[in-house]
């Protein structure tokens, strides 16, 4: 009774999705706004990478909402699992669960990977600016890997209080560098308030790879805690 | 026609991914297979977002020995897609990781994962 409905909501969709896929034409040139990020990043950033000075710059007040969001997920899956422990009234009291140890294999896999896996993430992370990477990209990397310690090591419990003080002090930095671009430089999270450097070096498009670090540590921190959480 | 454009074909792979996507999230009961769907549904949408922002011959919008800057806003993709969609793929993380969470709770509280267990708020 219920598939008929259903077939035709699909089905409507499919025809609407139809017409823009048959009728959309492959552009040939840029649009103006995207020509004018791509000549304005290099020009006034110093950033090789045209998405990394649109990401942390001229959209940087989008990016620290972004990570507001990460940080209220953290929080708010936190409050949803959390207490999970506690036994309730009408319930058996539920015996203390023994941990499954993985085998040596994932073990022994994990301790070789994972240091790879971390140097991995600076790299990602302080290329940003350079090459493909960033922060949330090395972030992700990060916390795959510290998902990757916990499935090597059921045992191991992560310490909370240590990630919620870096990630709030990454967080806090990330303002703050804000509200030096708002005073040394043309505006908020403005990456121009340190020199520029040379193009294409490694110290160089101004505050970005800074800024870059500070995203790439919360959002690993942030990430682990989410992982963390489901794991009960 | 024997030569589709790419951007043509990622497109609608995009909006069919968002179809099975919707198509999932419709006909399965159970709560995760709803989630799964979602995700479909979201990882089709940077699709489309992705193959909106290419252009012909383009390449990676990042400028190095091979890329000229004087030559780069003929040569590269629009960027502003590509940026967006790290966006949209740290909220699409997060709702999922939401959803994930009340599923969890939801389980716990009935013993099953079957949305037609969960009547309380249905009018």
């Amino acid at each position: 009774m219920r598939r008929p409905f259903i077939i035709l909501a699909v089905m409507l969709f499919a025809a609407l999705f139809a017409g823009i896929a048959i009728d959309y034409t492959e552009r040939q040139s840029l649009r103006p706004l995207a020509a004018n990020y791509v000549k304005r990043v290099p020009q006034e950033l110093g950033a090789p990478n045209i998405i990394t000075g649109i990401l942390l710059t001229y959209r940087g007040f989008d990016t620290l909402g972004e990570v507001a969001v990460l940080f209220m997920v953290a929080a708010g899956v936190g409050l949803v699992l959390g207490e999970r422990s506690l036994p309730r009234r009408d319930d058996v009291p539920a015996e203390p669960e023994e941990i499954i140890p993985s085998t040596e294999l994932v073990q022994n896999g994990a301790a070789v990977l994972f240091p790879l896996i971390s140097i991995f993430a600076a790299y990602i992370i302080m290329n940003g600016h350079l090459s493909a990477g960033g922060g949330f990209q090395g972030g992700a990397i990060i916390a795959s890997g510290v998902m990757l310690l916990l499935l090597a090591r059921p045992e191991y419990r992560i310490d909370h209080g240590f990630l919620g003080t870096t990630e709030s002090l990454a967080g806090v930095l990330f303002v703050l560098a804000g509200i030096a671009g708002l005073i040394f430089a043309g505006g908020f999270l403005d990456s121009r308030m340190l020199p520029l450097g040379q193009f294409g070096a490694f110290f160089s498009a101004g505050a970005i790879p800074i800024i870059s670090v500070l995203l790439g540590v919360k959002v690993g921190c942030e990430l682990s805690v989410i992982i963390d959480r489901f794991r009960g | 026609m024997s030569h589709l454009p790419i951007s043509n074909i990622v497109l609608a792979t995009g909006f069919i991914l968002v179809l099975i996507g919707l198509w999932g999230m419709l006909t399965h009961r159970n709560i995760l297979r709803i989630i799964i769907g979602f995700s479909l549904i979201d990882t089709g949408i940077h699709i489309v977002i992705v193959s909106i922002g290419y252009v012909t011959n383009g390449t990676a919008p990042i400028i190095d020995s091979a890329l000229r800057p004087s030559e780069a806003a003929s040569r590269v993709v629009d960027p502003i897609p590509s940026a967006l969609v790290v966006t949209a793929i740290v909220i699409g993380l997060s709702v999922t990781a939401v959803m994930l969470a009340y599923a969890i709770r939801l389980y716990e509280s009935k013993k099953t994962l079957s949305i037609d267990a969960f009547m309380e708020s249905k009018w």
